[in-house]
């Protein structure tokens, strides 16, 4: 790890203060979103290293997600709780023997994340990574195949509930913090500028002497141990969670997260949830009864979805680069040197 | 297993192997000639699946003339992504490509459930395909004897097509070299949109043929079944059309057989296609027809 930057210091001071004031003065509504958005982050920036940075088309975060969710849920949940709560099957007995508290349960959810994803690499990137989105996005679906039809290990269709409610802004922006500092020192390490060669030509990058395997299913790996770690942070949040709620939806909002942000920018990303997360809430009077000039044309469930998507077809057309490119924020304020 | 239940399995399994077949062939042709996985092709069977149902049990059309409503609305659709959404993007990163046909996957579930419902809607199975030909305890459905035969003959003519036509060796060249073959004077776009055309219509006839089978529509039929079909055509050997039949056939046989000899484990079904895909990249990623684009392509 480097020695942080005079930079770094001081948006990290800013970030925390945010955080003090807005836990302590803030309404419990803007609190639950910005909770929102500090795990929206964590996904977005870390979806954002493989997208982004390593240039690997893949969309995976929803299966991710939804490991890290389940694997914290079942680690914090006591075993009287998962007594009370399997109702189809009895729990296995090794989901009775695990209870940690939650730093141990969010750390076994990344590793446990990342450790699918190793797998999920070794035979996708043995091909060019066009298969990994396929893949990705199969993967995605047998998740909630899995979670349905294996009771013993998930209870089925109906879920956990009741998830100790551990949820504070200190514990998901403190994560999305360091999990910004983590990603941001990767990427200007020798790996992040293999990466970044891996992205821009990949015979390139191999001619030269860079793994590109190895370097694109660390990339891999490293962003599901993250989305792992917020899938945990989600389950606690929301305190209830069943297969049904990890639908592609996530893995889509994300990237449009980091489709508007800017492919490859970490800033871009953090810019990209606030606008997504705080648009989604705006444009919930979409999906609302929808009255234009005295006709009532009916409410339409989904329509945000619709824009949704016209706004990545768009975004994507005419303006690739996104908000930020691929420059981060110190990278503006930098002076040019003559 | 008695051999007559075998049997019953084999007649399932050829039938729901074509219908893989069908809308694995637009999957393969479009990433052989563009090099993109196409992720709006389940979208553009849904849509022909649907615009046969709004025909036929909105507007009481004969199945004749759904049909080819069907084919027409999915012909539409396809060309016209490729026309707005693709084209746009021919020299653009591959990544940009593939983020915008998924936008455009998006895109249409979303549309088709915000204007016609999400709510999962019945097929209108004609008259006709309700008859059940019963042959020593064997159960003949005719979608179950019409889809295979049509299949093979919808594929014969495609492969005539390919292979016999000059439309047919601007595809196949431009599948090998796009930039060349453009140089040589060939309207690379035209060509494109005419792989457009026979991706989506023998996708909306797929997609027809699943509504008859399993007559149940929501607007999200199209992902499930358009993820199996390109497990199917990778299976079969990605770029190939033959390679998209055997693997069609091959991924419905395996899914009949497993349901068959292991019924109570019947929800991981939908798990099969999944990991033949992981195992063909793992043991042979060119599939079986084993065509190499890594090698080919420069």
């Amino acid at each position: 790890m480097q020695k942080p930057s005079k930079n770094t210091i001081i948006y990290t001071t800013l970030a925390i203060i945010f955080l003090i004031i807005a836990q302590s003065f803030f309404d419990d509504y803007t609190v639950r979103i910005l909770n929102n958005i500090a795990i929206f982050i964590i996904l977005a920036t870390s979806y954002n290293l493989i997208n982004g940075i390593t240039g690997q088309f893949s969309l995976e975060p929803n299966g991710f997600v939804a490991i890290g969710a389940y694997v914290t849920a079942l680690v914090l949940l006591t075993p009287e709780m998962k007594m009370d709560s399997f109702q189809l099957e009895d729990p296995h007995p090794i989901i009775m023997a695990i209870n940690l508290s939650l730093i141990p349960a969010l750390l076994l959810s990344g590793v446990i994340a990342a450790g699918v994803a190793l797998m999920l690499a070794y035979p996708v990137f043995r091909v060019r990574g066009d298969y990994l989105a396929i893949v990705t996005l199969g993967f995605g679906f047998i998740i909630k195949v899995i979670a349905i039809n294996s009771p013993a290990w998930t209870n089925g269709a109906i879920g956990l509930n009741d998830i100790p409610s551990l949820i504070n802004l200190y514990w998901t922006g403190g994560i999305a913090i360091i999990t910004v500092i983590i990603l941001l020192n990767i990427i200007y390490s020798k790996y992040g500028r293999a990466m970044k060669a891996v992205r821009d030509d990949e015979d390139a990058a191999a001619a030269i002497g860079v793994n590109t395997m190895k370097i694109k299913t660390y990339a891999f790996g490293t962003s599901a141990f993250f989305e792992g770690v917020g899938g945990g942070l989600l389950a606690i949040l929301l305190t209830t969670i069943s297969p049904d709620l990890f639908q592609f939806f996530l893995t889509f909002q994300l990237l449009i997260i980091i489709v508007l942000g800017g492919l490859g920018s970490m800033t871009g990303a953090i810019i990209g949830t606030f606008l997504v997360i705080g648009g989604s809430e705006w444009l919930r009077f979409l999906d609302a009864n929808i009255n234009l000039f005295g006709f009532d044309f009916g409410a339409h469930p989904g329509l945000r979805m619709v824009v949704f998507s016209i706004i990545l077809i768009i975004v994507m057309l005419f303006a690739r680069e996104g908000l930020m490119g691929k420059k981060e924020l110190s990278d503006i304020f930098k002076r040019k040197v003559k | 297993m008695d051999i007559l239940n075998f049997i019953q399995q084999v007649v399932n399994g050829i039938s729901v192997g074509s219908m893989y077949a069908l809308i694995a062939i637009g999957y393969t042709m479009v990433y052989g000639v563009l090099r993109l996985i196409n992720f709006a092709h389940g979208e553009i069977m849904m849509v022909g699946a649907f615009a046969a149902f709004m025909a036929m049990g909105v507007w009481g059309l004969p199945l004749f003339i759904a049909i080819i409503i069907a084919i027409s609305f999915a012909i539409l659709t396809g060309v016209l992504t490729d026309k707005i959404a693709y084209k746009p993007l021919r020299s653009a990163p591959r990544i940009s490509l593939l983020i915008t046909a998924i936008g455009v996957s998006f895109f249409l579930q979303n549309t088709i459930n915000v204007f016609v419902g999400g709510t999962a809607r019945s097929f209108p199975v004609a008259p006709f395909f309700d008859k059940v030909i019963t042959i020593n305890s064997i159960v003949f459905t005719p979608t179950l004897i019409i889809v295979p035969v049509i299949t093979l003959s919808l594929l014969a003519i495609l492969l005539f097509v390919l292979h016999k036509t000059k439309y047919g060796m601007a595809i196949r060249a431009l599948a090998f070299d796009i930039k060349t073959v453009s140089l040589m004077g060939v309207n690379s776009n035209q060509i494109i949109s005419l792989v457009f055309v026979i991706g989506s219509s023998l996708a909306a006839v797929g997609g027809i043929f699943w509504a008859l089978s399993y007559p149940i529509l929501t607007p999200y039929i199209g992902i499930m079944i358009g993820l199996k079909a390109f497990a199917a055509a990778v299976l079969g050997g990605i770029g190939s059309v033959s390679g998209a039949l055997i693997g069609g056939f091959i991924l419905g046989f395996a899914e009949v057989m497993f349901v068959a000899f292991y019924p109570e484990a019947g929800g991981y079904r939908d798990a099969i296609a999944f990991i033949f895909l992981i195992l063909v990249l793992l043991v042979k990623p060119t599939g079986i027809m084993g065509i190499n684009f890594e090698k080919s392509r420069f």
